[in-house]
């Protein structure tokens, strides 16, 4: 039996397909990126070795890349503080039995697994500045005044792009909560209850911080979510207007692919990279999270 | 005795009074919950109800209401005038081809990495778990220009290969998870038979994991189906567009009339609601199982 599962040659077959496709497609590109990002180059023919320059200049002469940055860390700052918050509460409300559980569970999920350009295309039309449903409702209720072109104009830009972000996602982390607060056995409520605690209180007190890890792990990807963050902000503003709601994701692209800075573009991928390692470790670190044993 | 009746009386007034409390926060509890679902869900009902009328019913004020007459050539014209049929074709060549290539080399790769014995099986699962958090930001240009210099962009490979090797750590995570889970005695029994390795594999543990086969499939249907920024990089011929890219033009082609519009953002999200229908809590699973256990 042993010696069947050392076949060093049945390994090589079983592994090496994966492996190989992985390191070519997924990893290597990486390096290429990094090197690229040291380069003056528009694609066509050989670039000129810069050194570090691009990786300076994103920050040295580039307002635009620290507004995208400071963008994206403003929806970080959203989904965070905003989204996570109701999709613990929601995820608390359905955990606690409440009627048509998993009839909600399951509706609140939906915008999750619809692909973004669809999202996209459809908050386009609810944000449209004469019949979309956003103003429409406005006028309606006879905020004739704050109807706008909410995506048109930079003032409002950022946030109408953001909100649908926020929106298309909360059922995620809704779901990842509500299944933390199911796994926690009903054992450790009973004595609360029997001390006469509420619901909040016992919210507060014994399941939220029970719920510590998965809140760890929403937190992560609702940062690192943003700092990525792309799709929907391309079809929606395409960072405008005059780069208003830019973050990383829709400059790089712009960059590379409408302006031919390869190097510029490659320096800002690279960043990106970095910036979601750090952030990740940093995270990893605020939550000094004990093991919790039942 | 008569005191005991009277606090007995008191105490049921007590509890009356809580529970009528109770009921109170019930009902607040399912309104919120309600309105809640209705934020979640009406958008994409208004969708539908757009992608069946027309531009002077729409514009003519008629813009939250059932149409007054259900216009289903919107469906044709987006459908065949619109190309979303060709679009369509594609998706689901390069969804399906990626989701039977990916789970190919991932089970054979979990198979090593969990099953086998060798030296540096941990080693390689790490490295494709570093995978998990690779935005594919940095793959994108270096990508572009392995493509373009093996000739391979506007192709259903220019998709296949990349949605491959991106859909793999994710998979391989899963799928060593499940091997580890199945005894030792299966593989013990098949080898005393005299099965060689490569039949061990096929014939026993593959059948003994179609659990997280399944998982993976439905992960990496949504991954491919509703990938954005390689397909819009990769492919700008009409005839190689996926779903993602095909509604992007379609958008700009009929810029003001709604209705195919919507038409078309309804049939692409078709097989994706389809999908949860009829396997909802399979489809939370899998969006949440890699969340889950990391």
């Amino acid at each position: 039996m042993d010696r069947v599962l050392r076949d060093k040659k049945a390994i090589c077959v079983f592994i090496l397909p994966a492996l190989i496709l992985f390191t070519v497609i997924a990893v290597l590109p990486i390096f290429f990126s990094g090197y690229y990002g040291m380069l003056e180059w528009d694609g066509i023919g050989q670039g000129t070795f810069v050194g570090f320059k691009n990786y300076i200049n994103l920050f040295a002469d580039n307002d635009v890349f620290i507004k995208a940055i400071k963008n994206s860390f403003i929806l970080a700052g959203l989904s965070v503080f905003i989204q996570l918050p109701i999709a613990l509460l929601f995820a608390l409300i359905l955990a606690y039995g409440a009627k048509g559980e998993n009839f909600y569970r399951t509706v609140y999920f939906i915008p999750v697994i619809i692909s973004t350009v669809v999202i996209g295309q459809l908050w386009m039309k609810i944000y449209n500045p004469s019949y979309g449903l956003l103003n429409t409702f406005l006028r309606s209720v006879g905020f004739e005044s704050a109807a706008r072109v909410w995506l048109g104009t930079a003032e409002t830009s950022l946030m109408s792009a953001f909100v649908p972000i926020v929106w298309q996602y909360v059922g995620y982390h809704m779901l990842l909560m509500y299944a933390a607060a199911k796994s926690i056995p009903g054992e450790i409520y009973e004595a609360a209850r029997i001390d006469g605690a509420s619901h909040m209180k016992t919210s507060l007190s014994i399941t939220i911080p029970l719920m510590q890890p998965i809140i760890k792990v929403c937190v992560t990807f609702a940062v690192i979510g943003s700092l990525k963050s792309f799709d929907l902000i391309y079809i929606l503003t395409n960072g405008g207007p005059v780069h208003s709601s830019e973050v990383p994701g829709t400059l790089m692209f712009n960059t590379i692919f409408h302006k031919f800075m390869y190097g510029n573009g490659s320096a800002m991928a690279v960043f990106i990279i970095v910036e979601c390692l750090v952030l990740t470790v940093i995270i990893q670190r605020l939550f000094k999270v004990e093991q919790i044993t039942y | 005795m008569k005191e005991e009746t009277l606090k007995g009386k008191l105490w049921t007034v007590h509890i009356s009074k809580r529970d009528s409390n109770h009921k109170i926060g019930r009902y607040i509890l399912s309104i919120i919950l309600a309105l809640f679902g209705f934020i979640q869900l009406y958008p994409l009902i208004w969708l539908v109800l757009f992608s069946l009328k027309d531009n002077s019913e729409i514009f003519g004020g008629n813009i939250v209401g059932l149409p007054e007459k259900f216009l289903w050539q919107n469906y044709s014209s987006a459908l065949f005038n619109g190309n979303v049929m060709h679009y369509f074709l594609n998706s689901v060549i390069v969804t399906f081809s990626t989701i039977a290539i990916s789970g190919l080399l991932a089970c054979m790769a979990s198979y090593a990495i969990a099953r086998m014995k060798w030296k540096l099986s941990k080693t390689v699962l790490i490295f494709f778990l570093l995978g998990l958090m690779i935005p594919i930001h940095a793959a994108l240009l270096p990508l572009f220009l392995i493509l373009r210099d093996l000739k391979l962009l506007n192709s259903y490979w220019a998709l296949i290969i990349p949605y491959v090797a991106f859909a793999l750590p994710m998979a391989i995570f899963i799928l060593t998870g499940f091997f580890q889970t199945i005894p030792k005695e299966m593989e013990e029994s098949a080898c005393i038979d005299g099965c060689s390795i490569y039949r061990t594999f096929y014939a026993i543990m593959l059948p003994l994991v179609k659990p997280a086969i399944a998982t993976i499939s439905i992960f990496t249907y949504l991954s491919a189906w509703n990938e954005l920024m390689f397909a819009i990089t990769f492919i700008s011929k009409q005839q190689f567009k996926t779903l993602t890219v095909g509604i992007m033009s379609l958008a700009g082609q009929y810029i003001t009339e709604w209705g195919p519009i919507g038409a078309g953002l309804v049939v692409s999200t078709l097989p994706t609601i389809i999908i949860y229908v009829l396997m909802s809590d399979q489809v939370q699973k899998s969006l949440t199982a890699g969340a889950v256990k990391g």
